[in-house]
Formats: structure tokens, sequence, C-alpha cells
């Protein structure tokens, strides 16, 4: 297509249909299809009949009706070829597929949103957590093989690997297409929403590279929430997780400085915090509280985030009021990392003599032992009771462990204020 | 589908259980077999013998190598499997949550491709 006006207005308006509506269009393809790389060829198929078709007759009135028509077409061509070619190679099984071109032509009727059963199917517990955040991410937020590695630090070919694989254990294994039914659905829900909170985890706090915040995965965890949220109202769980990534999220701006470094939540300029954003968070944790007599883990952690986004001022923060959603998240889930977490928010209500016995019964544990933030937390008590020389010590320990660079930036600048206490 | 349900536990428990616990065992695989029956979704199901009594065979240069024993020794075994014939995955992992060797041991769930033999 040498004399293309490039890039022409049908182009642009493609290409805009195209990331809007790709996670739905997949996945109402997919549901019919059950075959996640059948319905990837058949949808890019689509596309490049689109450019055809609309640069002709103009854009259709629907174009993801158009596309997903035109796509299951594409599919039933392909799935012939299919057959034949393996009567021709007789010797060769090929896979029944007359019930997927049945299943194709019966198709018909208004376009069901299918991306939260497709949701389901890319978490399900069969497959590996890796390979669940790089199938959600893929299909669902369309990232390409290559974003995902990038933002995995990965190789791009592991990466496709992974996914083929999924892909294929999802089609031989029979892993259904659909939303789990009431009974297995609270379990199978949290597994969708821990995927989800992985993937906003390594976008806010990246477990390696040169930069802190990775925003695009970030972002993507957002979006994700939100489509769970819509799709399967009144879930306290779902709620909260999103209210947690929406605050969290909101101090972006504020959590590293121009220079790229990290600044605390006590320093940072909260008139930076995304306003907006931190409205609607406040919002939803509420709801997630008000849903459930008995608060999950994420509806928890939101209700604490919004703890620390409601105070003007580092200052009026209401530790207590912290310290006892704590509490309540430590009984329900008394991870090493909660307890950890919680004995940071005593120092602040009770003072930090209160909080370091805590901490060091954690270390002696050594279920934290490579986890920074543990000699992190050990090294500011110390500080603050006065042993330099103590504090120093965990701290440094803290910065060879440490994942990124600016996090041991920022643990070295803290070293040295210590070692040379100013007059 | 298909699915080979392959249980997986250290043989020693089944060996230290009274008969009276056996027994037990027995019925509570009896009661899961028989309603896989009434689903029509049971294929097979058979428990095997301990390792003790098993032997391996290969074929190396020609020659029959037979040796006493199971394929790899390992904390857990094979001890029995089911074939069962149902809509998907999810459906297959629940009745492998009900055999009673869930509990102390594993269960693996393999599809049987559908377009083999």
């Amino acid at each position: 297509m040498a004399e293309d006006p490039a890039p022409d207005a049908v182009h642009a308006r493609l290409d805009a249909i195209f990331r809007a509506e790709r996670g739905r269009i997949l996945a109402a393809l997919i549901a019919i299809l059950r075959d996640f790389e059948l319905a990837e060829e058949a949808l890019s198929d689509a596309v490049s009949a689109a450019l055809t078709a609309w640069r002709q007759d103009g854009v259709p009135q629907s174009p993801r009706a158009w596309l997903v028509a035109t796509a299951k077409n594409r599919a039933i061509d392909r799935l012939r070829r299919d057959a034949a070619l393996a009567r021709t190679l007789a010797a060769l099984p090929a896979p029944d597929r007359t019930q997927q071109v049945e299943a194709l032509l019966a198709a018909t009727g208004p376009l069901a949103d299918d991306r939260l059963r497709l949701l389901f199917t890319c978490c399900h517990p069969a497959l590996a957590a890796e390979a669940q955040i790089a199938l959600a991410l893929h299909t669902l937020c369309g990232l390409t093989t290559e974003e995902i590695a990038r933002a995995f630090l990965v190789t791009p070919t592991t990466l496709a690997q992974r996914l083929v694989r999924a892909k294929r254990k999802i089609r031989a294994a029979g892993v259904p297409y659909r939303v789990p039914e009431e009974a297995e659905l609270g379990e199978r829900l949290l597994g969708v929403l821990r995927t989800i909170y992985l993937v906003f985890n390594e976008g806010y706090a990246a477990s390696g590279g040169e930069r802190l915040l990775r925003v695009d995965l970030s972002r993507e965890a957002i979006r994700l929430a939100r489509l769970v949220v819509a799709l399967l109202p009144g879930r306290s769980e779902a709620i909260g997780l999103l209210a947690l990534q929406l605050l969290v999220d909101a101090r972006r701006e504020a959590r590293v400085d121009a220079k790229g470094d990290l600044v605390r939540l006590a320093e940072q300029d909260r008139s930076r915090w995304d306003r907006a954003q931190v409205r609607e968070g406040l919002g939803m944790a509420e709801e997630a509280l008000r849903l459930s007599r008995e608060p999950g883990s994420f509806a928890l952690q939101a209700a604490i985030a919004a703890e620390h986004a409601r105070a003007a001022r580092a200052e009026d923060t209401d530790w207590n009021a912290i310290v006892s959603l704590y509490d309540r998240l430590a009984a329900r889930e008394p991870s090493p990392v909660v307890r950890l977490n919680r004995a940071v928010a005593v120092a602040e209500a009770r003072g930090p003599e209160h909080a370091l016995p805590l901490v060091d019964a954690l270390a002696r544990e050594g279920a934290l032992e490579r986890y920074h933030l543990l000699h992190v937390a050990r090294g500011e008590l110390l500080a603050r009771l006065g042993r330099g020389s103590e504090a120093v010590r965990a701290l440094e320990h803290a910065a060879s462990l440490a994942p990124t660079a600016p996090e041991r930036r920022f643990l070295a600048a803290r070293i040295a204020a210590l070692s040379n206490p100013a007059p | 589908m298909r699915y080979a349900l392959l249980i997986y536990s250290d043989e020693t428990i089944w060996e230290k259980m009274t008969e009276a616990e056996q027994m037990d065992v027995v019925g509570r695989y009896e009661a899961v077999s028989d309603d896989l029956k009434k689903r029509g979704q049971f294929v097979l199901g058979e428990p095997l013998d301990a390792t003790s009594t098993s032997s391996t065979v290969r074929l190396r240069d020609g020659k029959t190598l037979v040796t006493d024993g199971p394929f790899a020794e390992t904390k857990e075994q094979l001890g029995g499997l089911y074939v069962v014939d149902v809509p998907d995955l999810d459906a297959a992992l629940a009745i492998a949550a009900r055999l009673p060797s869930a509990l102390v041991g594993s269960i693996e769930v393999r599809p049987i491709p559908a377009y083999g033999g």
C-alpha cells in the first residue's frame, strides 16, 4: 500500500476504535470461539479488512459490531481451511472444530460484555501467577508482548512463551470461560483481585530497575479493578481494592521529587496529590466498609489509605485509628508484612519505644530477613531513640537489599545524615 | 472432556492405618465413585497396590531391562487414578477436591486429549 495517504482519517478512527474496544471485542470472540489464538488472529484479519472496507464505504454505524461480525467470518474461514488441510494430510490428527464453526454461526444477537468472564479465565488458579498477569494485561488491557516484557523486566521472547503456554493450557486443559457460580465466586474473585493488585504493586513499587514507579501498570490495574466493580457490583473487596489503588496512586506525583528520588509519606507535598482521585477513593473506601459486616483485607487496607488521605498535613494523621485498623487486618491476615506496617503505625501513635520490640521480634523470626523495609523501619526507630550507630548499621543493611536505585540513593542520604549529624 | 485424576500420597500413611480406618477411606472413595457413575461422569477408577510390588521396564539397545520398584523414588507415590468425563477443568478440579487423599496427599489433574490414539 505504497500510495497510502498515511495517516488518514479512517486509519485514525480505526486506531481509536481499536484501542478503546479491543478488550471487549476480543472477549466476545474468545467467548464464542473458546480459543485465544484463533480469536486474536481473526480480530487482526478483521482490522486489516476494516481499513480497506471503511476507506471505500465509510465507517459503519456500529464499528464494534462490524469488527466482531467480520472477525467471526474470518474465524470460520480459518477453521474451514484448517479442516481442509487436515483432510489432505489425513494422517495428521486434527482437533474437531465443527463445534466451533457451529457456535460461530449460531452466535447472533446483541453482544454481551464478556470481559468479566474472560478475566476469570485469565486469572484461573490453574495458571501460574505470572501467566495470569501477562494474559490479563495482554487480552483485556491490550498491552503488547513488548510492553509487558519491559514492565516485568523479562525478554519479549520469554514473555511470548509464557503467553503461548498459558493459552495452550487454557485450550488443552479445558479452563472454562465463565464467571464462577456463587458458591465459589468469593474465593475466585479474591484470586482475580490479588492478581490485579500484583499488577498495581509492580507499577507502584517496581521490584527492580532504575525508575521507582511504573505508572502504566498502576493505571492498567485501576482499569481492571474498575471493570470488576462495574460488572460485578456490590462486592466489598472489589470496591476496597479499587479504592486502595486510587488512593495510593493519587500520591504518585508527590512520591518522587524532580530528581526521581523517593519522598516519604510524611514529607510529601500533599497539594500535589490528585484531589479528584482522592475524593473518589475516599467514597469507595467508605462504601467497601459499609458493604461488609466483616471487611476483608482490601477493604481494610483501603480504610487505612483513606486515613492517610484525610489528613491535610502529616501531623493531622489519626494514628490510633490506623493502629486499630491494622489490628483488624492482622486478625484476618497475620502476615509478617502486615505486622511490620502495624509496628510502624504503633511508633507514630504511641512512640518508637513501643514499636521497636515488635520490629525486633519480626527480625528474629527471620521471615522478612531479605525485606529491605524491615531494616529501614528498624533503622528509623533506632535513630529516633538516639541509637545512631545501630541505626546506621540497620540502614546500611537495608540499602544492600533495596531493589531500586532511587531507594538506594534515599538510604545513602539518610545514612550520611545520621553519620554526620548537623551541629 | 476426559481428565485423569492421578492420586499421589505417602503410602506409609495407608500402611499405618488400622483396618477400620482403611475401610472408612475405601467407603468414602466408593461414595465418590457411585456419585460419578450416577452422573455419567465415571470412566474408570482404581487403586494401585503399594510401590513395593511395582516393577519398571526399559528397553535399551534392544535389551529389556527390568528393575524392582517405581519409576522414581518420591515422597508421595502414585496410589490410584480416576478417569472422569466432565464439561471442563473446574468440574474435574471439584471432583479431585472430594477425593479422600486430597486431605493428606495431592491429586494431579491431567486432560486426556480428544484426538489421541
